[in-house]
């Protein structure tokens, strides 16, 4: 709704349309110039110490080398668990209330209990992983446990995302469908399911975002081992405690003053931030084209 | 099939109910213990003094959650509310791409990160402009808690903005407002709610956050006042729960103080369904 500017205006008002148009691009220069911020000063304290070997090997006394192969393993075994676990809760869960839901009160409580997890501050979810998951469920420390707690975390994320996709999927699939004769499962497995795939991805997205961005409910529940998993023993990584990218951070910044080596776990993290956000448009513009 | 569809929505509604159950079982123990009003209105935290009585009152964690997140509002909302009209009214559709871009990797940088920049950036630098012994402070929290909500005030007022109906701006236009004042007189008042929800969104962030306040504020349970240390509601549980002995009062208060926050965040996430409800119809109509 461009016009051409008016002239007959009286200076008061121009001044004001003046001032504030300077005031607009002002803050979004300003968020801009933040988020330049941080990257530059990232980047420039982190890159130095980022090495292949950083990468890719555990950090060693006796070499007296660092690495963070530890918490990179960690972080990717706790996301894979966390989506195993949540992924079909979460779906099943939009589906019954997308398709099912009959009873307007179950499904009113069902969409409550998503609002209010989602809403949870993460150091509740710390302390509850930690009593329940930890203590009840004596699974210690470990980094099932964190997985365990995310589950409950992330949940919320994927109903909302499956839910939002599954109303996009035309009425006249569901009765082609129906029509042709197939049941209601088969229906939903064969129709409904395959054409909101895209959206179920971008849920997946986000939730892997929020995984690896979380750190409180980790440290409380998942521990702090630095020690690299071994793959193939039976149940290493459920009974071992393990730091994942983001607890490893803030043990170099804040426990050993090392800051140039958590200067770059956040140079690490900020690429899969990047990476993370990136897909997300993809799976997202895959979706409007629908 | 029915039935188990049904399970995984009833698993949702389960993990609501067991989180308040576990919360209200662990916490309320130390409350009756040590009596509702010493420990909400209690001045002072001295959990493991050993000369004198250990003490468990929380207020000094009540007002610098309140205070932290009030001044992290004053600052954060009035440039994520002109970052919000810029992306939604007045900006070139490129560059608000881009900024929107910038907003939503803001939004997804963890919080351990920011608390490392305003760590080693921040604190430093209000040390050395107030000349303080220690630059770790309510007001460094402020400041980071301040840029940590800006993504969530954004995108929210930036949906609650392009809501309003074309006719409302058409109309004002037509009246020979400029387009300026149209979106500050006419589509800023008309997305109200949606705003104001976009608010109490980043409070109840801003309340909830843990790992970044933890760096910057220095984690002494004093009084808050802007440059002195302080411990948050959050904070107070992260930074003590590790050496909080397992079955001692400390670790029981601790989880009360969970459940104070737990209910702090109900309260806030029902004013936000009811902004976000009204908000809702307001769009519509």
């Amino acid at each position: 709704m461009r016009t051409s500017p008016q002239k007959g205006l009286p200076l008061r008002r121009r001044a004001y349309g003046g001032a504030m148009r300077v005031l607009l691009y002002l803050s979004a220069a300003a968020t801009l110039g933040l988020l330049a911020f941080l990257i530059g000063y990232i980047l420039y304290r982190g890159l130095p110490g980022l090495s292949w070997e950083f990468l890719t090997s555990a950090e060693s006394m006796l070499k007296e080398t660092d690495g963070i192969l530890p918490a990179i393993q960690n972080t990717v075994f706790v996301v894979l668990v966390t989506l195993a676990i949540v992924l079909p809760l979460g779906v099943g869960a939009a589906v019954y209330l997308t398709e099912y839901a009959r009873s307007r009160r179950i499904a009113g409580a069902v969409e409550f209990a998503a609002e209010t997890l989602a809403g949870i501050p993460s150091i509740v979810y710390a302390l509850v992983g930690m009593l329940v998951f930890c203590q009840f469920l004596s699974l210690q420390k470990t980094l099932l446990a964190g997985a365990l707690t995310l589950v409950i975390m992330t949940l919320p994320t994927i109903i909302r995302t499956t839910q939002e996709s599954l109303k996009t999927v035309p009425q006249g699939y569901r009765e082609g469908a129906l029509g042709l004769g197939a049941g209601k499962w088969r229906m939903i497995r064969t129709v409904v399911l395959p054409s909101s795939a895209d959206g179920i991805v971008t849920g997946c997205i986000l939730a892997v975002g929020r995984i690896v961005g979380e750190s409180a409910v980790l440290m409380f529940t998942a521990g702090m081992g630095t020690t690299l998993q071994q793959f193939f023993t039976a149940g290493g990584f459920t009974k071992s405690s393990g730091a994942t990218l983001t607890v490893a951070l803030y043990v170099y910044a804040k426990e050993r003053a090392e800051f140039g080596l958590a200067f770059s776990v956040a140079v690490v993290l900020l690429a899969a931030t990047l990476l993370i956000n990136l897909s997300a448009k993809l799976a997202a513009r895959k979706l409007k084209k629908r | 099939m029915h039935a188990v569809f049904l399970v995984c929505g009833l698993i949702a509604v389960a993990f609501v109910l067991l989180i308040t159950v576990y919360l209200i079982a662990s916490g309320l123990p130390a409350i009756m213990q040590v009596g509702l009003g010493n420990f909400l209105f209690g001045a002072v935290w001295e959990p493991t003094a050993t000369t004198r009585e250990p003490s468990f009152g929380i207020l000094p964690f009540l007002l610098t959650s309140i205070y932290g997140t009030a001044g992290a509002v004053v600052l954060g909302v009035p440039l994520g509310f002109f970052t919000a009209v810029f992306l939604a009214k007045a900006a070139p559709p490129k560059l608000a791409a881009v900024v929107r871009g910038a907003v939503e990797l803001l939004a997804g940088i963890p919080s351990v990160v920011y608390g490392l920049v305003g760590m080693l950036v921040l604190v430093p630098l209000l040390r050395e402009a107030f000349r303080l012994p220690a630059g770790d402070s309510l007001l460094a929290a402020m400041l980071v808690l301040a840029v940590m909500i800006l993504p969530s005030i954004i995108s929210v007022a930036e949906t609650a903005l392009r809501a309003v109906p074309r006719e409302y701006e058409e109309a004002s236009l037509a009246l020979g407002a400029t387009e300026i004042e149209t979106y500050f007189r006419v589509t800023a008042p008309a997305a109200k709610s949606g705003i104001a929800a976009a608010v109490v969104l980043g409070v109840g962030r801003a309340i909830g956050e843990a790992m970044a306040v933890l760096m910057v504020a220095g984690n002494v349970a004093n009084m808050p006042s802007l440059l002195t240390s302080v411990k948050f509601l959050t904070t107070a549980i992260a930074s003590e729960m590790s050496y909080a002995a397992v079955g001692s009062l400390q670790r029981q208060a601790l989880f009360s103080i969970g459940l104070v926050l737990f209910l702090f965040i109900m309260l806030i996430n029902a004013l936000l369904n009811l902004l976000l409800k009204r908000g809702g119809k307001g769009g519509r109509g």
